[in-house]
């Protein structure tokens, strides 16, 4: 009969808090639950940096003693399913709109949908940009955009962008805006991961260029959204982000 | 089965935050260490940076989630992660942890005991086989630093890694720092338990620092990687360089990182003592 199923699967228990496991050899029942909390403490500990380090912005909201507390609820129901941590939290985001005692904060799902968008765009593959000459030289009427991997565009209720930069080292404090934002994510060529809102035509623009559309048609979805609205600024930005990566005809 | 090798010199555990530092000073650095699961996303800075390392140092790559202590079959997603990073970065060396780390299909980021019997001995080195294979070279196993024992166990820890090496012939990587961690614990003898040790089987040494707390019996030491290395860990190192000979010897320092020139002068004190060792020492074992 294999004996070791068994150990790891009663060690495990014990882990969440179950009696220990059999077998442990200790001058005592205390000192044997002094030993056995080193394993209890690692790995509570470093997955709860680890949560914490891919959503700084949230443990700077809630407090540091709150996120602790926060990353071992979340724990319970969703540890990692890999060894890749970087992975790791796609769920945490609608498990702090969920979280009873958060239910005042509605807006940390969003600030941490823009952190974990951070996360996967600092890891994104590699894209070389687009040449400048191709994009000047295409047809508005028959090109579409391909966009770097990092590139995440997350339509927030709430003005979850500024509420990150608020909360940014060194950020001065500002007015907060009211109502929905469109937080743009990229990691630009110096492999920097800024966060920045767009207006309704320039969000139109975009989901659009995302979504297929050609620029002429991209550019009309953005003027249905807002009246007067001018596609170039964006496309300049995303051009000196690295962010285009492809025209094509 | 290709067997690259580490220099016998000091290496280092790489940290970003290290990384320019490195760059303009990596003077007497013999190798650089990596977490293979901290590389295994598909691009941007880590690889960047990771690519210009190794293009100028050898590299050791160490995986921390493989579980190859742990019951059934390794994670077939994780080992095929694994292989794509040691093909692309080539590295003169893959090692593990006689550990586990996993539950079912969940990651438990520590690196956890098993009684070592019969019956384990057998699941490892399965696991080490299929871990040889799948990376197509010759992998090293850690010791591990351990808090409590077991009455299940039958094997002595040396003689388990011992076998493990002799059936499988991987390498053995001695963490002298958790052979101290878990001899004290254990209130048994560091020095003793090297005796036992096939030295000629370690084709890397670890060392790192503990923290200690205090148990009625005595001391419990945490490996905690997260100060300078003890001094009775530095004379056991020396014990073992006087006797075995230089090893590829990386100082690990994984938080509360120091700026780059302590680390860099941790690594100096070890490569001292490597330098001592020279011309002493065993024949390595193939």
């Amino acid at each position: 009969m294999p004996a070791h199923p068994e150990f790891v699967a009663a060690f495990e228990a014990a882990l969440r808090g179950g009696p220990l496991p059999a077998g442990v050899l200790a001058q005592d029942a205390a000192e044997a639950a002094r030993r056995f909390a080193v394993y209890r403490n690692n790995g509570a500990v470093s997955l709860s940096e680890a949560l914490g380090s891919r959503f700084p912005v949230i443990r700077q909201l809630v407090g540091a003693s709150f996120f602790a507390a926060l990353a071992r609820a979340y724990l319970e129901t969703s540890r990692p399913r890999s060894p890749v941590l970087a992975e790791w939290g796609a769920s945490f985001a609608a498990f702090l709109e969920h979280f009873p005692p958060l239910a005042a904060y509605p807006y940390l799902g969003d600030v941490a949908r823009i952190e974990y968008a951070r996360g996967r765009a600092f890891h994104a593959a590699d894209a070389p940009p687009v040449d400048p000459r191709a994009l000047a030289g295409a047809d508005p009427d028959r090109v579409r955009l391909g966009l770097h991997p990092s590139v995440h565009l997350l339509d927030c209720a709430y003005p979850a962008v500024s509420i990150w930069m608020r909360n940014q080292p060194g950020a001065q404090p500002a007015p907060l805006e009211s109502g929905p934002q469109t937080a743009l994510i990229l990691r630009d060529p110096a492999f920097q991961v800024p966060v920045r809102a767009l207006g309704p035509g320039d969000a139109a623009l975009l989901h659009a260029l995302m979504a297929g559309a050609t620029l002429t048609r991209a550019a009309d979805m953005a003027q249905q959204r807002q009246a007067g609205h001018e596609p170039q600024p964006l496309l300049v930005s995303l051009m000196q982000s690295g962010a285009i990566t492809e025209a094509r005809e | 089965m290709p067997t690259a090798c580490l220099p016998d010199l000091p290496g280092v555990g790489f940290k970003p935050d290290h990384f320019a530092a490195i760059r303009a000073d990596a003077a007497g650095i013999g190798f650089f260490e990596v977490h293979a699961e901290n590389y295994m996303g598909a691009g941007g800075l880590p690889h960047a940076q990771l690519a210009a390392l190794r293009a100028d140092h050898p590299l050791s790559i160490h995986g921390v989630g493989l579980s190859i202590g742990g019951p059934g079959r390794l994670d077939a997603d994780h080992l095929a992660r694994l292989r794509r990073l040691c093909a692309r970065y080539q590295p003169e060396s893959f090692s593990e942890h006689l550990a586990w780390s996993s539950h079912g299909a969940e990651f438990l980021n520590d690196l956890l005991p098993l009684p070592y019997t019969e019956e384990t001995l057998r699941l490892v080195c399965d696991h080490v086989d299929q871990v040889q294979e799948a990376l197509g070279l010759r992998m090293a196993l850690e010791n591990p630093a351990t808090y409590l024992c077991f009455s299940q166990s039958t094997i002595p820890e040396t003689a388990f890694l011992a076998e493990v090496s002799a059936r499988t012939g991987c390498g053995l990587l001695l963490d002298v720092n958790n052979v101290f961690v878990s001899c004290t614990n254990h209130r048994t003898d560091a020095r003793a338990w090297l005796a036992d040790f096939p030295l000629d089987r370690v084709t890397e040494i670890h060392l790192g620092g503990h923290e200690t707390e205090h148990l009625p019996s005595g001391p419990l030491l945490i490996d905690s990687h997260g100060r300078a290395v003890a001094d009775p860990v530095w004379a056991l190192f020396a014990e073992v360089i006087a006797k075995a000979g230089p090893r590829p010897t990386l100082v690990e320092w994984d938080n509360d990182l120091p700026a780059w020139p302590v680390l860099a002068a941790e690594a100096a004190r070890a490569g001292q003592v490597l330098a001592a060792g020279r011309g002493a020492g065993l024949a390595r074992a193939s």
